[in-house]
């Protein structure tokens, strides 16, 4: 038996990493799987890290140990390269938010008329965080209300049986390009109009993702009321979106802009240039095809 | 009207195309458009116009390579997948 789990040692090796089977007590001499290779130094010596002592196979341990050290190595790389593109705690400060944030900014979205105080608070140089500070943007409710957006326009397609799973994929993908392509604008119309301010990427992220709460609550009232619903919810939350987006667009960019000469009609450029992405909130659902009962079909 | 993401990637491959083959002596120039009209002193605000010549310079100069290399990738995937 000894040169027989000798020669299985080798093939051994491969599964043992696999499929370590406990130690047996006996040579088991089914179909050559010998895992405790009797001709071989003792198992359980010197292995430095792992518990299964059964890889009593020092090439083995050492195979395991390099193959342990590339992946934590690899790790880090990702580590490292992700840490150079997307600043993870810039990040974290979008989604500190609580219940009581949500709520109130749900509100504040919908009915943002009353609202008197729309600066956002800063506490020593650092804005502060969206637990604190109603005014702050988040990226917690664009990122919710993307996904039910697309999980109701799934729903809503499923009423008029025109329902497929890659009608979802297509339809969160379309979104998603709508939302990059806003971003893009918005930046670019920053950089032309040269107006400094400390709106970051994410920032406009933020703010382009709110409207998605307004094209929720219209596909909903759609469904319910039918297509006149569906136009007055599309009509209210157009425009009080807008009026929030403004009155945060103008105390933001006013509060880091230099005052030069050609600052006044860059202020109007960007303000009408949000306006003019509100405006075209009302078509992204429609464009998709999410027709409602009872309403003309456009396009698909 | 549905997008895919890669629609979106070979809009931007054309988008950024056609910006980079704007000539600067064959066509900007006659246009007023050149690199080196209008930049005008250090002033305050730099306007739009010529914040648009710097754009167009900056990406002409820095996506001239990778533009060659995404180019080639696009008409052998266009060609091999349709």
């Amino acid at each position: 038996m000894a040169y027989h789990s000798g020669y299985g040692a080798h093939g051994s090796k491969h599964r043992a990493r696999a499929a370590p089977d406990p130690p047996p007590l006996f040579d088991d001499t089914s179909g050559g799987y010998s895992s405790q290779p009797g001709g071989y130094p003792a198992p359980g010596a010197d292995v430095a890290f792992n518990v299964n002592h059964l890889l009593g196979d020092p090439m083995a341990n050492v195979a395991m140990a390099y193959g342990s050290s590339i992946a934590s190595h690899g790790k880090d790389m990702v580590h490292k390269e992700l840490h150079r593109f997307v600043s993870v705690n810039k990040l974290k400060y979008f989604f500190a938010v609580d219940t009581a944030y949500v709520a109130k900014k749900l509100g504040l979205l919908v009915f943002p008329y009353t609202h008197q105080n729309w600066e956002v608070q800063y506490s020593r140089d650092a804005p502060l965080p969206p637990r604190q500070d109603l005014n702050a943007p988040d990226l917690y409710i664009p990122t919710m209300a993307f996904i039910t957006y697309v999980l109701l326009a799934g729903m809503a397609l499923g009423i008029q049986k025109r329902f497929s799973p890659e009608v979802l994929g297509l339809c969160a993908s379309t979104a998603l390009v709508w939302v990059v392509m806003e971003v893009l604008a918005l930046l670019l119309g920053i950089y032309l109009a040269t107006v400094r301010s400390d709106l970051s990427t994410f920032h406009l992220l933020a703010y382009s993702g709110y409207k998605y709460v307004g094209m929720i609550l219209s596909v909903l009232t759609g469904l319910l009321f039918g297509s006149d619903g569906y136009y007055v919810a599309l009509a209210w939350t157009s425009s009080s979106l807008m009026y929030f987006i403004v009155s945060l667009g103008s105390r933001l960019l006013r509060w880091g802009r230099s005052w030069g000469r050609g600052s006044p009609s860059g202020l109007q450029l960007l303000l009408s240039s949000r306006c003019a992405l509100c405006e075209q909130q009302p078509w992204a659902p429609t464009v998709w095809g999410a027709q409602l009962p009872g309403s003309v079909s456009s396009s698909t | 009207m549905a997008f895919t993401l890669y629609s979106l990637l070979q809009a931007a491959l054309l988008c950024v195309n056609a910006i980079a083959v704007l000539h600067e002596e064959r066509f900007l120039k006659n246009i007023g458009w050149g690199a080196d009209q209008g930049i005008g002193g250090f002033g305050e605000e730099p306007g739009i116009k010529s914040q648009l010549t710097n754009l167009i310079r900056s990406v002409r100069t820095v996506m001239r390579v990778p533009l060659i290399i995404i180019n080639s990738v696009a008409i052998v995937l266009l060609l091999l997948f349709g």
